[in-house]
C-alpha cells in the first residue's frame, strides 16, 4: 500500500503540491488526473523519492520511506515508469533490461508481454521509436518486480496503434490483483477504465476523489473543468 | 627516416601515458561531469607507491609488478576519500568542485613534499625493461613499449568492465540518466564512489609508468592534468574511443612539434591545435547518436 500523507512539495521556494493526501490500497488501481501543470508529475516524483517533501510523509506498506532514496524504495517494491519514454540511450534494449536483471526467465516473461521488443534487443535504445521506448520502459520497470507500480502518462506522445497495446498491458496489470497501480493519465476514458478510483488534482490540491469506472467520466471532466 | 619514426614512436609512448591519465578523467569528468583538478596528483601517488614498494621489495624486477596493483588500490583509495569527503557534497556545482579540487591538489603536493622531500626520488626500472629495440633506425626503449602495453591493458580492462559487467552497466546507466538509474534500483551513490575509485586507480597505474621514466616528484601531476583534460574534451565527453584517438594524436603531435621546435613550444602548438579543433568541432571527435530527446 502507498500513502502520501499531507504532502507539501515543490522546486526551490515554489510550492507545487499543497497538503496532498492520497492512498493506493493493496491490489488497488488509482488514477490521478488533472491539467498540465496541476502537479501530477510532482506528486509521483515525491512518491518515488526523486523530489524531497517540504512537509508530510510517504508510506509504503506502512513504513515511512520519506527519507529513503529512490533505489531503496525500488528495493521495497516500488516501480516507476517516468513520463517521456525515458531509456538509457547508449545502451542496447537488452542492456537496458540487463541493468535490472540478467535472469533469462524474467526477461522472457516481459518480452512475452511486449513481443515487439524481441527483434530489437541488440538495437541501441536511443534509436528506438517513442512507442518502442515506452514498451522498453514499462518492461524494464516490471523486471524490478514491483508490488506498487507508478506510471506517469504512459500513452503520451505515442502513435495510436502502440497506445492500444500499452493500454491493454496496463489494464491487464491493474486487474492482476497482486499489483497496486497509481496511474497519471491525460486520457480520462482510459484512466477510468483501467482503475477503480480516481483523484483530480488542480493547482497542487486534490479537488475531487471518487470511485472510477466508465460512469465516472462525466464527473471527472466536470471536476477538471472547474 | 629518423625524423619521421623517432617522434612517432616516442610520441606514441607519450600518448599512452596521456591515455592512462585520461581514462580516469573520461569516467569522472567525461561521464560524471566532475572537474577534478587533483586527478594529476593520483598519478603522483601512483609514482610514490612504486617508490615505496621498491624500498620494501628491493628486487626491481618484482617490485614494479607489485607496484601496479598497489598503485591502483592506493590512488583509488585517495580518490574514494576525495569523493566521499569533498566531491559528493558538490555534484551539479562544477565550478565549486574545480576550485576545491585545485586546493586538494595543492594539499596533496605539499603532503608529498613533507613526507618524501621536494627533490623527488628515482625508481629503478626492472632488468626486463632495460635496453631497446631498433625500429627504422630508432632505438625504441622497452620502457616506452611497456607504457603502451600498460595503457592498452588499462583500456581493455576498463572497456570490458563497462561493457560486460553488471557494475559497468550501472556506471553507464548512471552517467546517461542518474534519476532513471535510481528508479531502476541502482544506488547511484555507491556507483559514484566506485567509479571514482576506478578512475583514480587507473591514474595511479599511470603513475607507476611515469615513475619508470622520470622517477617521482611532488609536482609530477601538473605536467599531465591539462593535457589529460584536453584529451577527454577533444575525444568527446565520455567517449572511450575518442579518448584513445585524442590521446595518441596529442602525444604524437607534441613529439613532432618538439622535434621541429622545442619542448615548451611543442606544448603551446599542441594546445593551439586542440583549441582550433574544438572551435571547428566543439563536441569533440565522437558524440552520442540518438533518435530524439531520450
Amino acid at each position: 500500500m502507498l500513502e502520501l500523507r499531507g504532502v507539501t512539495a515543490g522546486y526551490g521556494r515554489t510550492k507545487v503540491l499543497h497538503d496532498v493526501s492520497i492512498q493506493v490500497d493493496d491490489g488497488g488501481a488509482v488514477a490521478a488526473m488533472g491539467h498540465n501543470g496541476a502537479g501530477k508529475t510532482t506528486l509521483l516524483r515525491v512518491a518515488v523519492g526523486l523530489l524531497p517533501v517540504m512537509r508530510g510523509q510517504v508510506l509504503l506498506d506502512g513504513e515511512d520511506v520519506t527519507r529513503l532514496r529512490p533505489s531503496a524504495r525500488v528495493r521495497r517494491g516500488l516501480g516507476y515508469v517516468p513520463q517521456g519514454q525515458l531509456s538509457f540511450p547508449q545502451m542496447t534494449t537488452l542492456e537496458n533490461l540487463h541493468l535490472v536483471t540478467t535472469d533469462r526467465a524474467a526477461i522472457d516473461e516481459v518480452l512475452d508481454t511486449f513481443p515487439a521488443l524481441r527483434g530489437l534487443l541488440s538495437r541501441r535504445a536511443g534509436l528506438l521509436s517513442g512507442g518502442q521506448r515506452q514498451q522498453l520502459s514499462i518492461a524494464r520497470t516490471l523486471l524490478t518486480r514491483p508490488r506498487m507500480l507508478i506510471l506517469d502518462e504512459p500513452t503520451e506522445g505515442i502513435q495510436p496503434n502502440v497506445v492500444a497495446e500499452i493500454e491493454a498491458v496496463i489494464t491487464e496489470l491493474t486487474r492482476r490483483g497482486d499489483l497496486s497501480v497509481l496511474l497519471v493519465e491525460q486520457h480520462v476514458g482510459f484512466a477510468l477504465r483501467a482503475t477503480q478510483s480516481y483523484y483530480v488534482i488542480e493547482s497542487g490540491r486534490i479537488t475531487s476523489h471518487g470511485v472510477g469506472g466508465p460512469g465516472a467520466v462525466d464527473d471527472v471532466r466536470a471536476a477538471m473543468a472547474v | 627516416m629518423d625524423a619521421f619514426t623517432t617522434p612517432l614512436l616516442a610520441g606514441t609512448a607519450t600518448g599512452a601515458l596521456l591515455l592512462i591519465a585520461a581514462l580516469g578523467l573520461t569516467l569522472t569528468f567525461g561521464q560524471m561531469g566532475v572537474i577534478n583538478m587533483a586527478h594529476g596528483e593520483f598519478l603522483m601517488i601512483g609514482a610514490y607507491t612504486a617508490f615505496v614498494t621498491q624500498q620494501v621489495v628491493t628486487n626491481a624486477d618484482v617490485s614494479i609488478l607489485l607496484a601496479l596493483p598497489l598503485a591502483f588500490v592506493v590512488a583509488g583509495m585517495f580518490g574514494l576519500l576525495l569523493e566521499v569527503a569533498v566531491i559528493s557534497w558538490m555534484y551539479r556545482r562544477p565550478l565549486d568542485t574545480l576550485l576545491v579540487t585545485v586546493g586538494v591538489s595543492l594539499v596533496l603536493q605539499q603532503l608529498a613534499k613533507d613526507i618524501f622531500g621536494a627533490q623527488g626520488d628515482p625508481v629503478v626500472g626492472p632488468s626486463w625493461l632495460a635496453g631497446n629495440i631498433g625500429v627504422f633506425g630508432y632505438n625504441w626503449p622497452y620502457r616506452q613499449m611497456f607504457t603502451i602495453v600498460l595503457a592498452l591493458a588499462a583500456l581493455g580492462g576498463l572497456a570490458a568492465l563497462l561493457k560486460y559487467t553488471p557494475f559497468g552497466r550501472q556506471i553507464r546507466a548512471t552517467v546517461q540518466n542518474r534519476d532513471l538509474a535510481e528508479t531502476m534500483g541502482v544506488s547511484t551513490r555507491v556507483v559514484d564512489r566506485i567509479t571514482f575509485f576506478v578512475g583514480s586507480g587507473l591514474a595511479g597505474v599511470g603513475g607507476v609508468a611515469v615513475s619508470l621514466i622520470g622517477g617521482t616528484n611532488p609536482n609530477l601531476g601538473r605536467g599531465y592534468i591539462i593535457s589529460a583534460f584536453l584529451v577527454v574534451v577533444a575525444g568527446g565527453l565520455g567517449q572511450l574511443k575518442g579518448t584513445v584517438i585524442a590521446a595518441f594524436a596529442v602525444g604524437i603531435a607534441t613529439a613532432y612539434f618538439a622535434d621541429w621546435t622545442s619542448a615548451s613550444m611543442a606544448q603551446v602548438a599542441t594546445f593551439a591545435l586542440v583549441v582550433l579543433f574544438l572551435q571547428l568541432r566543439p563536441q569533440g571527435l565522437f558524440t552520442i547518436r540518438t533518435r530524439g530527446l531520450v
